[in-house]
């Protein structure tokens, strides 16, 4: 029971992260009719934010300490933040050690400029193009921002870790009157999968309880018909895909301390998100939620090493099993509607 | 309104006429030699094959960079590094025999069909009379069987698994790293003193060849001092979030988790370990330890301070106080403004060893340059002295074993040496089971 307990929370934080990606991508499925094979890499760049605020934080200049040596033997040159400067070493500590928190402030305009740069850049280009021309061209997007981001990081891993206050584990299992550390979760998952839930929710009320966002959802219905009655459906649709480049980045920036950013991440999350948009039903928004944390939860499961002993390789298949379950039995996807890739 | 005369027939005549006028010196050369990519009067051409896309990029780089400082040294420019330490003294700092030292670079793009097609294009197009690097035992092993068919010796880079130097072994290709077999008996001893001898070990494992090689070697050397593995457990090479592996290592019974994953893999699962909370906790009545039997100083600098305290082994360090350490610390920190990693210290010192035999043979000829290498004792290249075992063309040095440094003072002292492992205690028969299958067969020159 206590393994059973233990893989649901597992999943619910890569749930979160497939949700708000996959949220994203069905979004601007939804609205632009664009399969977006980029949106990983806005996830990535999300993360990028916030090794960037870290970098920024952490702005040093030299003070040459005659008491130590460095590798060389020379006198060590001791990096000291700007910060310290203004603020004395302990508050600066403090600003420091909240980078990624801080990092969600600026990651949301940084974001949502970046997703109107690409869509007014690029792929407004390619509205009534077929999906394979969209997917082509998005796809090479997403590598040329992948090389411009290992060009200025470097390809390893950057350590970006979450607030001293967050770092260690919620013993579930005490709680729950099991044996101590049988169910362990680390507080900054759990806070991972709040925020989601938090933007996600966001996201539904903004589109559910605004004007704007009823609007859209009838562009989404019958574009046609918006537009007849004056209103600019283009523009609002463009505003919608940097919002979800912004949920993605948000995705991003807090996933930063549970993986150490790199510049493959997104293409990592990038597929599995697709299968999730398709297992959920292309255009859904609840579906791609739904779908995001079944599969997370799932793929959990599969890595039980009971569950590998009976069906080796399961782990590594489970996710593209479900979509092929899906996709035969109902072509839709779970919520998608009737008609979405059933003819 | 031109006239165009060419015809199509004319054009591939040409062509055909042209390429075999440009082939010909190169097979008149082989012929006269025989041995392939015969160097000219002038220069030598060498072919340093690395990860420069990819997710070794960074390690590629730093290959990349002793090498070019190697090229240096060997040309007599510079401060000659290592070759003033090198006990053979066979090196002048005026290129190999004579001829100045010239190189290529090729992407390997850690793929083993990019590494043999771009090493193939140094071999056939550029003319490399020898081809070194790498930073996967997948790359190595794919270009050592290359190089061998080609005749041309393959000095191999980064490459830790068994297979490299045994049933994967070559004639013309030489490994100075050492091996996942050497990580495990330098490691038990260390873990025995302290840790103790009751012990359960969990062991996650990358599913692949290195993977499985390391949690072997790891196994039984630990399971031969008296620890009990509880469980194997295999995990994909793509897999960023090792939470749902790491999730039931606390409930199992285990109170040490080895983590047999190198690079990102390696980064990720010893972040995620820490994130559970496993360094605090306490299983068995004893406090948990997690152990990483091949540390990299690039990957460390990744797991940030999750490295803090946790043993593993490496190849040799920058922080190591001999005169060959110290005089490449000196020259690659001087020209680059860093200290080099392990990978840049294995390639720069394949380099000058591949160089030396050529120079000791008085031939580039693969067959001399084997019988130079083929159990030459030398010294003074950073790990002490070493044996170039002929028997599997493996380097039997000492290893070092080493710990995440809880305060680290910059970005590049991230760990420190624990012990330096004797020679004696990761030396193995070259028909050990571990290394078991294939044979180096016989040198081939080409041509």
């Amino acid at each position: 029971m206590d393994q059973f307990i233990l893989q649901i929370l597992n999943g619910l934080d890569k749930g979160s992260a497939y949700a708000l990606i996959a949220l994203g991508l069905t979004l601007i499925f939804g609205t632009l009719g664009v399969v977006n094979f980029a949106h990983g890499a806005l996830f990535m760049l999300g993360a990028f934010v916030a090794v960037t605020m870290s970098n920024l934080l952490t702005l040093s200049h030299k003070v040459v300490d005659e008491t130590r040596t460095d590798f060389l033997g020379n006198p060590l040159q001791v990096d000291v933040p700007y910060l310290y400067d203004f603020f004395g070493q302990a508050a600066g500590d403090t600003i420091i050690d909240w980078a990624v928190p801080i990092s969600i402030l600026v990651a949301i305009p940084i974001m949502v400029g970046i997703g109107f740069a690409m869509e007014r850049g690029l792929i407004k280009y390619f509205y009534k193009r077929p999906h394979a021309d969209q997917i082509l061209v998005t796809f090479g997007l997403a590598i040329v921002i992948q090389e411009i981001v290992k060009y200025f990081y470097g390809a390893n891993p950057i350590p970006t870790p979450a607030p001293e206050a967050f770092v260690g584990s919620f013993d579930f299992g005490v709680v729950l009157g099991f044996d101590p550390n049988a169910i362990i979760y680390p507080y900054w998952r759990l806070v991972y999968f709040f925020f989601s839930v938090v933007v996600i929710g966001a996201v539904f009320a903004f589109l559910q309880f605004t004007t704007f966002g009823m609007v859209v959802r009838a562009g989404m219905a019958d574009r046609e018909t918006v537009g007849i009655l004056g209103i600019d459906i283009d523009k609002r649709f463009t505003i919608m895909f940097g919002i979800a480049a912004a949920v993605a980045g948000l995705a991003g920036v807090m996933y930063a301390p549970i993986n150490s950013p790199n510049y493959h991440m997104g293409m990592d999350f990038l597929v599995l998100s697709f299968v999730v948009v398709v297992v959920g039903g292309m255009g859904s928004l609840p579906g791609a939620v739904a779908a995001g944390f079944m599969l997370g939860i799932l793929e959990s499961f599969a890595s039980m090493s009971a569950v590998i002993d009976l069906l080796p390789g399961i782990n590594q298949i489970i996710i593209y099993l479900v979509a092929i379950i899906i996709l035969l039995t109902r072509p839709r996807g779970l919520m998608g509607r009737k008609g979405v890739m059933e003819e | 309104m031109s006239n165009n005369s060419f015809s199509r027939r004319g054009v591939l005549k040409t062509g055909m006429v042209a390429s075999a006028g440009l082939a010909l010196p190169q097979y008149l050369r082989a012929q006269e030699s025989g041995f392939t990519n015969a160097p000219g009067a002038s220069e030598v051409i060498l072919g340093f094959n690395v990860p420069q896309t990819g997710p070794y990029a960074d390690e590629g780089a730093d290959e990349l960079r002793a090498y070019e400082l190697a090229v240096e040294h060997l040309n007599g420019e510079g401060d000659g590094g290592m070759l003033g330490t090198f006990s053979s003294q066979a090196l002048e700092g005026a290129g190999i025999l004579g001829r100045r030292v010239g190189y290529v670079t090729g992407d390997t793009q850690t793929k083993s069909d990019a590494a043999r097609a771009s090493a193939r294009s140094m071999i056939e197009k550029d003319g490399a009379i020898m081809i070194t690097g790498g930073s996967s035992s997948g790359v190595a092993v794919a270009v050592q069987a290359l190089c061998q068919e080609a005749g041309i010796i393959f000095m191999a880079g980064l490459t830790h698994s068994n297979d490299t130097t045994g049933k994967d072994k070559r004639a013309n290709g030489f490994r100075h790293f050492f091996n996942s077999y050497m990580s495990g008996a330098a490691l038990a001893p260390v873990l025995q003193a302290a840790y103790g001898s009751d012990r359960k070990a969990y062991h996650l494992t990358a599913d692949y060849n290195w993977g499985y090689t390391t949690e072997e070697a790891v196994r039984t050397s630990t399971e031969a001092m008296g620890w009990e593995t509880v469980n194997t457990v295999l995990t994909p090479l793509t897999q960023t979030d090792f939470s749902s592996y790491i999730a039931p290592v606390l409930n199992s019974g285990a109170d040490v988790l080895v983590l047999n994953h190198y690079g990102g893999n390696m980064v990720n699962s010893l972040t995620n370990a820490v994130q559970f909370g496993l360094r605090e906790a306490q299983a068995n009545g004893k406090n948990f330890e997690i152990v990483v039997p091949l540390y990299s100083r690039l990957m460390a600098r990744g797991a940030g301070s999750a490295v803090a305290g946790i043993f593993g082994s490496t190849n040799w360090h920058w922080s190591l106080q001999d005169a060959g350490s110290q005089a490449f610390v000196r020259s690659f920190g001087t020209k680059y403004g860093f200290p080099p990693s392990q990978a840049a210290h294995t390639c720069y010192v394949q380099t000058l060893l591949y160089a030396d035999a050529v120079t000791r043979a008085g031939s580039f000829n693969p067959c001399a340059v084997v019988e130079a290498l083929e159990d030459f004792e030398f010294d003074g290249l950073g790990n002490g002295p070493t044996l170039y075992r002929g028997e599997d063309h493996q380097c039997f040095k000492d290893v070092l074993v080493v710990k995440g440094k809880e305060n680290p003072e910059n970005e590049f002292d991230l760990l420190e040496i624990v012990e330096i492992t004797p020679v004696a205690q990761v030396t193995y028969p070259a028909d050990h089971p571990q290394f078991a299958g294939g044979a180096l067969g016989t040198c081939n020159p080409g041509a």
